[in-house]
């Protein structure tokens, strides 16, 4: 049932994100008999993936596609599970002790549960290009939120750029609601080809080939694609007005109002790190991502990690993860309920077949290096505005990771916490150092993973006269 | 930037962008609605007072503060309109104390 | 292999990098290693103050010395580690507040002392216009301020090794023992000899005494710190509360930082501490109360540095009570960094000459022998 604030303090299992692994891993606890909790901090269920599902202005099935509409099924099955579920409710502390802070309505409180299974997702990987924070840049991702929450399409000229499944769904999608785009860049590496050829046969059995196979021939039959892109620079007074690209060694510009980039999604490390969840550099993905035991068990006692804050791998893989977390959840607390649902087996079999060829498009998408790893005064932290070369100048100074860069330059210190600077300041100091960057390291990052009022943290509700104190000020 | 598409049948929520009305959707959150307004709503940052506007749409960059009805660095893209809100584009630094 | 060095510092925060700045001032060649990166704990993620405000008398001198030290840092060390001197305001909430501070002000004066400042209502509303207005009074030390703790310390370690310390990080010191005349410390595969060791390891500095033989009552702390996003500039000097406990200072920045010695659970080993969002929460609400302008202000982070703290809440400094060439700098019990810059030189003059012109007596280990 959707509730407004947490009916009681204690639950059996927190959930935490309401995308596909969140969903199926709420709905599996609960009709097992497990008290369980589902946070989620946009308006609706659904996630990215399944953004605004039950709310969309776009109610042409075409339009989204089948793969978006799955995910009602999913939402019906958890609204009927008996979990409660809180929507609009940001998690903003968890720490080992599995306490959890949360902010919902204007007001913050603490819950606390046996387990916790994060599914907090990805997030759109940094694209620091020349100009990225310009008004009229941003992500694919975004304004695909914003076409399946409010139907809002492009309408100025439209460049988008990049590379990745989302990358071309989403261009597919804006088209089929009329929407405008002029040009696509691809950024695609061409000897990507090559080196995902091996993984090919595994990909080929994927359901994912023949669907993104169709995407990318009719996004190509409407709109000019340009290939094999290496630079990508946008400008303009105060907004966007032109983007400059160089393909095949020729530099070409063209005026734009909306420039959408995307090379795809990272696990959303935030809330896990926080929470002392140990990480390691995934060198394919090129990024951290959680080290985890079969079920999603991570490095602090009973928190478990489902879908792509685990490593990416997609809705379908992240559905059989949430599963597979929620059932490991269950035989921990009530070993008897486990009989009522399917086997770990079960669950494991369909995990191997979603995650089949995942290797196939993390190689053939693996975002080229000059796309990574900016310099000169392009701008890596969007928050504080620090540019590549104040961070090699901080570097040449002494500055030896991202911990220490803070004290140089206050990266990561902004409201994002590094979300959209992360990456990039591991990367480009290890690049400037000549160090691998698992060595580089990490921020450390601490509570609260999102800002919250100072308000709502003095009117936490701890005891009657304890409120009434803060009533009286 | 952006339009609404053709066949957006949701009810229409009045707002206020800087006290002038604008129609938006119900569902809609604040960013969505700011952009579908066709108004000029860069924000300027705290920092060095460069304009932006939302970047990610899904609560992490941080790029579409706002203040909304007399709070201050809220996350547009997470709040979503009711009848009567009324929304500031920051410039600088939130003010604080009004 | 044997790395020589006129002294091994254990250490490397505030306290461990100006003894080796100092040291080298005096021609000398130290080895500083540090088993993390320097200013990783306490020292680089402190609130920053700079103060001489409302400390023990015993300690008193030392701050004034190191006050010096600070006002020419930036010849010092080559960069102004964000230090700026606004002031540091200790508020009573009431009279009878009020009246402690009065007789603070007035022993300290007897005692020769004159840096704290007794003010009224419409003083202490000209220093802090944003306070609430039922605070009659309070203390000023007008020369005091507030600096980047990290950048603070970078800086000195920085300055030490442009030197000529020979500076290890991210390597442990063990089996500190003496040879002979000798002091050896094994860290990173190497043996490192000296005449003189100084410990100044901080959290890990009582540790480093009773194996030593010189147990010192020490327990490890973890202070608790948040801060808030940018917000217009509404108060210069540091703010400290005489009845709750609160310190509350904003940046050149905009940022307003909120302490005042909260403390989260610190987990030594790891180097991880978990916050207390219970106690955070009485410091928000003491904000709340204090600075209705802040209501609306968001917090970003929130965080906590590990440290020791002793019995009696004062530093253990200067020479071994039982060993030739051992040197204490450790304890400093929540309120060391303003001290650090001071201390190194006394330190320096300590091992250096043996003696010290800065009357350290009530800090000495000695205190604690049984």
């Amino acid at each position: 049932m959707t509730i407004n604030r947490p009916m009681r303090d204690e639950y059996d299992l927190a959930v935490i994100g309401a995308g596909p692994a969140g969903l199926a891993a709420a709905s599996l606890a609960a009709q097992s008999g497990l008290l369980t909790l589902l946070l989620d901090e946009n308006q609706g269920p659904g996630g990215q993936v399944w953004r605004a599902v039950t709310s969309t202005p776009v109610k042409e099935t075409r339009l989204l596609g089948d793969d978006y509409w799955a995910g009602s099924k999913l939402v019906e099955e958890v609204r009927a599970s008996g979990a409660e579920i809180l929507q609009g409710a940001t998690v903003w502390s968890l720490d080992r002790h599995l306490e959890i802070g949360i902010s919902a309505g204007g007001g913050s409180q603490f819950i606390r549960a046996e387990r916790v299974i994060l599914a907090t997702g990805a997030l759109e990987r940094p694209f620091p290009i020349p100009g990225w924070t310009l008004p009229g840049v941003m992500t694919a991702g975004a304004a695909q939120t914003a076409l399946k929450s409010s139907g809002l399409i492009p309408d100025g000229k439209t460049v988008v750029a990049g590379q990745g499944p989302l990358f071309w769904l989403l261009t597919a999608q804006i088209l089929r609601m009329g929407g405008r785009i002029d040009l696509v860049l691809d950024t695609t590496e061409r000897r990507n080809y090559l080196r995902a050829l091996p993984h090919a046969a595994a990909f080929l059995t994927s359901p994912y080939f023949r669907k993104g196979l169709a995407m990318m021939r009719e996004v190509r039959s409407k709109v000019r694609v340009v290939s094999g892109v290496t630079r990508i620079a946008a400008s303009g007074n105060g907004r966007l007005e032109e983007v400059a690209y160089e393909a095949g060694g020729r530099s070409v510009s063209v005026p734009a109002d909306l420039l959408l980039l995307h090379q795809g999604v990272v696990p959303n490390v935030n809330l896990a790190m926080s929470a002392g969840v140990k990480h390691r550099w995934d060198d394919i993905q090129l990024c951290w991502s959680p080290v985890l035991d079969a079920n999603g068990g991570t490095s602090v006692e009973g928190i478990a990690i489902a879908g792509d804050g685990a490593g990416i791998g997609g809705a379908l893989a992240a559905v059989e993860r949430g599963r597979i977390a929620a059932r490991a959840a269950v035989e921990a607390l009530r070993p008897q309920a486990g009989a009522k649902v399917p086997s770990m087996e079960t669950f494991r079999a369909a995990l191997a077949k979603a995650e089949r060829g995942r290797i196939f498009l993390d190689v053939l998408f693996r975002p080229s290096k000059q796309f990574r790893i900016p310099g000169g005064d392009t701008i890596v932290c969007r928050c504080e505005e620090v540019t590549a070369q104040d961070i090699l100048d901080s570097v040449a100074i002494g500055a030896t990771g991202p911990n220490q860069l803070k004290a140089y330059r206050r990266t990561g210190m902004g409201p994002c916490q590094g979300r959209l600077c992360g990456l990039t300041v591991t990367e480009l100091m290890a690049e400037a150092r000549g160090k691998p960057p698992e060595e580089i390291g990490y921020y450390r990052l601490r509570a609260p993973v999102k800002p919250i009022t100072l308000s709502e943290l003095a009117s936490l509700p701890k005891n009657e006269s304890a409120t009434k104190a803060v009533v009286r000020g | 930037m952006f339009k609404r598409f053709d066949d957006d049948t949701r009810k229409v929520v009045e707002i206020f962008v800087d006290g002038r009305p604008v129609m938006a959707r119900e569902g809609d959150t604040v960013s969505a609605a700011l952009f579908a307004s066709g108004l000029d709503v860069r924000r300027k940052t705290a920092v060095s007072g460069a304009p932006r506007l939302p970047y990610c749409m899904m609560g992490v960059c941080f790029d579409c503060l706002v203040t909304i009805d007399g709070m201050g660095n809220r996350q547009g893209c997470l709040v979503p309109v009711h009848p009567g809100m009324q929304i500031e584009i920051q410039k600088g630094k939130r003010e604080i104390g009004r | 292999m044997t790395v020589r060095a006129d002294a091994i510092i254990v250490g490397g925060g505030i306290h461990g990098c100006s003894t080796a700045v100092h040291l080298c001032l005096r021609g000398l060649r130290p080895a500083l290693i540090e088993r993390d990166y320097a200013g990783r704990h306490a020292s680089g993620v402190n609130a920053g103050g700079v103060r001489q405000l409302a400390r023990h008398v015993a300690e008193i001198p030392l701050s004034v010395r190191s006050m010096d030290v600070w006002e020419g840092i930036q010849d010092l060390v080559g960069d102004d580690c964000g230090f700026d001197s606004h002031g540091q305001v200790l508020v009573a909430e009431n009279d009878e507040e009020l009246e402690v501070c009065r007789s603070r002000v007035a022993d300290l004066n007897l005692r020769g002392f004159i840096h704290e400042e007794l003010i009224d209502a419409k003083e202490l509303r000209r220093l802090v216009p944003a306070v609430a207005e039922t605070c009659p009074g309070g203390i000023v030390s007008r020369r005091d301020g507030a600096a980047n703790p990290a950048r603070t310390t970078t800086a000195f370690r920085r300055r030490a090794e442009q030197l000529g310390t020979i500076v290890r990080e991210g390597i442990a010191a063990t089996n500190i023992c003496k040879d002979g005349k000798l002091w050896r410390v094994e860290a990173g595969g190497e043996t490192y000899e000296a005449p003189v060791v100084v410990n100044a390891a901080g959290a890990w500095g009582g540790r480093i005494a009773a194996s030593l033989g010189e147990p010192v009552p020490v327990q490890t702390v973890a202070p608790m710190l948040m801060i808030t996003s940018r917000v217009p500039e509404f108060i210069k000097p540091v703010v400290i509360l005489r009845g709750r406990k609160l310190s509350f200072k904003q940046f050149a920045n905009g940022t307003v930082l909120i302490g005042g010695g909260h403390l989260a659970t610190p987990y030594q080993d790891t180097g991880e501490t978990i916050l207390d969002w219970r106690r955070l929460q009485e410091s928000a609400r003491t904000v709340w109360e204090l600075f209705p302008v802040m209501r609306n202000a968001t917090v970003v982070r929130a965080w906590a540095g590990i440290e020791a703290r002793t019995a009696d809440d004062l530093p253990v400094i200067g020479p071994s009570a039982k060993h030739d060439g051992l040197f204490h700098q450790f304890g400093f019990s929540l309120h060391g960094f303003q001290l650090g810059p001071g201390t190194g030189a006394v330190m320096a003059e300590l091992i250096a000459t043996g003696n010290t012109n800065t009357p350290i007596d009530g800090l000495r280990i000695e205190r604690f022998a049984t």
